[in-house]
């Protein structure tokens, strides 16, 4: 038995679908259907994630081993079982999942107006396949919460989404699913290779150099679109736009975490060579999307819109420090994907505040909004500051050791890094002073009223956090630096082992 | 001689005579009566087929394993629960005479031969037991064209293909000197001695039981033939008639011509790559669901063939698996099609599903999941039914099939995806007429199967593993 005495992890996965078989077995009228459905929504998702800092609490943070283990028999003859268990790569995205999807529950409180049951649903099942995916100690079980995302994501941004939320969602869909399938294909050569699917076991698994390219590249299909990494990340535009505003948070809080967890979690332990080799071409390939989206990112007149670029560029710093292969970079990166996770988080439903208002992203109607709203403008400033990475704020420490572990590897690498955040700062500033600066162009908007009770509440944790990440993110870091600096370490033994990068 | 293993087939016909006559003789509709009537065969004969022993009977033209109960329980299911589909349906349509379960009785009578056929003889015989049947049940809304339409040409095809099959079945009888599968397999065990002759009438014996699966290129009745018979019949088509055909393909190329795989697996190789990308490109384009349908079974039919033409025990398996999975879930989906009544009428075009899922959700979600299901989402079904017959093909090195099947199941994503769409996105049309009660129970059954297959995957793994070994020894 794990740490915490019960299996913790199977039940704070599956918790949410309890909440799930109440709100179905609720009847009535529909407006109290309805606000049954928010509170039971609520309360599950709040006492799952009460559950969950129980890992918070009890992880054993000098130990790279996967804790809170759980095992049990599923598929015996094809060597399939249900494995949980979190390291320190995973234990912060289980928290981080879980302490969004309150927040997006409450968010959507008044947003939401049609369909409320159907929506809380997808939220707590979306809870379900988020959490489960980070636990899962099995491939096969990983690829099915990893594939099983997609549906109620799908039918969020299709349901609940904006005018064009069809071909977004369509697009959201396929381009995932295609690349998911690939890495499908790697998952079946892998196990029967190696005769298991449990990952614990399979890192402990030599797979020879030629097939490790392929696995690789198939592996790759998949997280790259994930991540998004420029130029597969069309999708995630369309997706933000269109995606209600919790829908939009979960997006760019956990989903796109799903990519880069997934290389740091079978591309760099599992394919160490292959993952040495195609170093170049990621670090290429960040590089483009830093720089690139973030001159896109300038250009966009719609706030959704720029943030969802902002995600990429910040996804490309991700991706650059996990493939530098060394603590620093590597920390950087996990760092960033939760400050990222709660700043861009923060971002869109500082967004969602103006939209619910005034029903439009567009940057140019907006305008003197510090004058109208002090407290939501300082919120937003707060916000942006952490995007651009000011020290102080959640956005700092990670970038920072990507280019510190960037550096390491190769300074032109870093340069690029440091480039996209001086845009980064570049574009982020001119939204806040179109939006918030400035003469108020619109009557309309001098009646808007400021944050409510609920959207302080929604914001209350996440300025904490942000702060709390920026002050001290010690206490964050202490939390992955044992299982990130065992993983360098077999890198590094696997790169030296094959001999075939016995030059670098 | 071993009659008694034949008794589930025996019980069958008995019935179906007995049946005949009770819906005969009373002067008053007998449909209700004739149909719960059929519905215990059905069920009697399932018993008998779990209570069934192991052995050969009929000088060799008959045999009973656990390859052909596991095969016989699928088909029977489908035919039940497909049966249970057309009661209503038929009432509402004007549709309702006592034939309608009998015939169908007669055909599964001839799945259920056709399952246990060790002789090519047998073989035929069962072949155009079903197909009689389901040429006159396409047809049998007759005063319908389209109806009539599908019945005529599903005959005319349906002749074709038994005449391809008896010259193909001639052609192997003459190189090979018996009709008997036991004793082909002795006469082909060495593969380079086998004629040129009998491989010409594989091909033929291939290309007629391709037919009857509907897998490219022998797949072009299937469309019509779908969308024209009355949705019941359809639903049947698409389910019963299907496995049985895909045991009598597996039992008669992984039996007798087991030994000579190399000769034959290339024709299903290409069967499987064709029906998989026809089956995901040709139903984008379809309005009407039926249609859609039909070319979503062909393609289900290409993942089918793969693990066919893979073969050994773990694609074999593959093979029943997925059946198993596919009857399941397309009957629930047909369910839905069956459901579909506006004003009296039914109504089959994509567009009439708008807004299902606020004006009945519960029928809305059950076709939500078989459309993920279809697409191989996890944890449903369906992804289970295509990971089982992946497997075997990355594990043998098939790459270009497997590469294919995936990317054809993205593909065909995008049409499942818009059924689910139209269902959930588009702005309601009136709703449908109160689903009846037959329709909710399959709805429900398989719906609950469908979504829960993950839970407890393991009996179905275990059955079909038993059955693959029973075949293959």
């Amino acid at each position: 038995m794990n740490a915490a005495g019960f299996p913790i992890l199977s039940l704070i996965t599956f918790l949410p679908l309890v909440g799930v078989l109440v709100i179905l077995s609720v009847r009535g009228e529909e407006a109290v259907v309805a606000s049954n459905a928010r509170w039971t929504a609520l309360w599950t998702s709040l006492i799952t994630f009460a559950l969950s800092l129980v890992l918070w609490a009890r992880f054993d943070k000098s130990s790279p081993e996967f804790q809170f283990i759980e095992q049990a028999s599923w598929l015996p003859e094809f060597g399939i079982a249900y494995i949980m268990g979190v390291d320190g790569v995973s234990v912060l995205f289980v928290l981080l999942s879980t302490a969004l999807t309150p927040l997006c529950i409450l968010a959507s409180w008044e947003a939401v107006q049609s369909r409320v049951r159907e929506y809380m649903i997808a939220f707590l099942v979306l809870e379900t396949m988020m959490v489960g995916m980070f636990c899962a100690l099995d491939l096969v079980l990983f690829y099915i919460f990893f594939e099983a995302v997609l549906i109620p994501m799908f039918l969020i941004i299709g349901v609940w989404g904006g005018a064009r939320r069809v071909y977004a969602a369509y697009k959201f869909f396929l381009y995932t699913l295609l690349g998911s399938v690939l890495m499908l294909l790697a998952v079946i050569v892998l196990w029967y290779q190696a005769g298991t699917t449990s990952i614990p076991e399979l890192y402990e698994f030599d797979i020879p150099f030629a097939m490790q390219l392929w696995l690789f590249l198939a592996f790759f299909a998949s997280f790259a679109v994930k991540v998004p990494m420029w130029p597969v990340h069309t999708w995630l535009p369309d997706a933000h736009v269109e995606a209600p505003t919790a829908g939009s948070v979960i997006l760019a809080g956990v989903l796109l975490k799903m990519g880069a967890y997934g290389f740091l979690r079978f591309s760099l332990p599992l394919l160490p060579e292959a993952s040495q080799y195609f170093a170049p071409m990621i670090y290429a390939l960040s590089i483009v999307a830093v720089v690139y989206t973030s001159l896109v990112a300038l250009a966009q007149e719609d706030m959704k819109k720029l943030i969802a670029y902002s995600s990429v560029a910040h996804m490309g710093i991700v991706t650059l420090g996990i493939f530098s292969f060394n603590q620093q970079g590597i920390e950087g990166a996990l760092f960033t994907m939760l400050s990222h996770g709660v700043v861009s988080g923060a971002l869109f439903l500082c967004v969602g505040v103006l939209y619910d208002r005034e029903h439009t992203r567009e940057i140019a109607r907006y305008g003197g909004i510090a004058k109208i709203m002090p407290a939501y403008a300082l919120v937003f400033m707060l916000f942006t500051m952490a995007s651009v990475a000011l020290p102080g704020t959640a956005g700092f420490p990670g970038e920072f050791l990507v280019i510190l572990g960037a550096w390491a590897v190769n300074p032109w690498v870093a340069f690029g890094a440091a480039l996209g955040m001086i845009l980064g700062a570049a574009y982020m500033l001119l939204l806040y002073r179109r939006v918030a600066f400035g003469r108020v162009t619109r009557d309309s908007l001098k009646g808007l009223l400021d944050l409510s009770p609920r959207e302080h509440a929604v914001f209350a944790p996440l300025i904490l956090l942000t702060l709390w990440m920026g002050v001290h993110p010690q206490s964050f870091l202490s939390f992955f630096s044992a299982t990130v600096a065992e993983l360098v370490q077999q890198h590094q033994a696997a790169i030296s082992a094959g001999s075939r990068f016995a030059g670098l | 001689m071993n009659w008694t293993l034949a008794l589930p087939e025996i019980v069958l016909a008995v019935a179906g005579l007995g049946i005949l006559v009770a819906g005969v003789l009373p002067r008053r509709d007998m449909t209700f009566p004739c149909t719960m009537l059929v519905l215990g065969a059905f069920v009697l004969a399932g018993v008998l087929v779990l209570a069934q022993g192991e052995g050969t009977a009929f000088g060799g033209q008959y045999v009973a394993d656990a390859y052909s109960a596991f095969m016989k329980l699928l088909a029977l299911a489908g035919a039940a629960l497909g049966l249970v589909l057309a009661l209503d349906w038929n009432r509402a349509e004007g549709l309702a005479r006592f034939e309608f379960p009998v015939l169908v009785l007669f055909a599964t009578l001839g799945m259920l031969v056709m399952i246990s056929a060790n002789d090519l003889m047998s073989l035929y015989l069962g072949l155009e037991l079903l197909s009689l049947p389901l040429y006159v049940i396409a047809a049998f809304a007759r005063d319908n064209a389209r109806s009539a339409e599908a019945g005529l040409k599903y005959f005319v095809l349906g002749a074709l293909a038994s005449g391809l099959l008896l010259y193909g079945a001639s052609l192997v009888y003459g190189f090979a000197g018996t009709t008997n599968f036991d004793r082909l397999a002795d006469a082909l065990s060495s593969p380079q001695e086998v004629s040129a002759g009998v491989v010409v009438g594989i091909v033929f014996v291939i290309a007629a039981l391709a037919f009857k699966v509907a897998a490219v290129p022998f797949h072009m009745w299937t469309p019509d033939v779908y969308e024209g018979a009355p949705t019941p019949v359809t639903a049947f088509f698409a389910t019963a008639p299907k496995v049985a055909a895909v045991a009598l393909m597996v039992r008669v190329l992984a039996g007798p011509f087991g030994e000579i795989h190399g000769q034959w697996q290339q024709v299903v190789v290409l069967a499987s790559l064709g029906s998989m990308v026809l089956g995901a490109l040709a139903a984008i384009g379809q309005a009407n669901i039926k249609r859609l349908m039909a070319y979503s079974s062909i393609g289900h039919i290409g993942f089918v063939l793969m693990g066919l033409a893979v073969g050994g025990e773990s694609g074999l398996r593959g093979v029943l698996v997925y059946m198993a999975i596919y009857l399941f879930m397309n009957l629930g989906a047909f369910a839905v099609l069956v459901a579909m009544r506006r004003e009296g009428r039914a109504v089959e075009g994509v567009a009439d599903l708008a807004g299902l899922g606020r004006t009945d959700p519960a029928m809305a979600l059950a076709m939500a999941v078989f459309m993920f299901s279809m697409a191989g989402i996890p944890p449903l079904a369906g992804f289970f039914a295509k990971l089982y017959v992946l497997l075997p093909a990355v594990e043998q090195g098939f790459w270009i099939l497997a590469v294919v099947a995936v990317l054809s199941s993205v593909v065909s994503a995008y049409y499942y995806l818009r059924i689910v769409k139209v269902m959930y996105f588009d702005a309601p049309l009136p709703g449908f007429a109160p689903r009846p009660m037959g329709v909710s129970l399959v709805l429900a059954g398989t719906g609950a199967f469908t979504l829960f297959f993950f839970l407890l995957p393991a009996p179905l793994l275990a059955a079909a593993r038993k059955a693959v070994a029973a075949l293959i020894g």
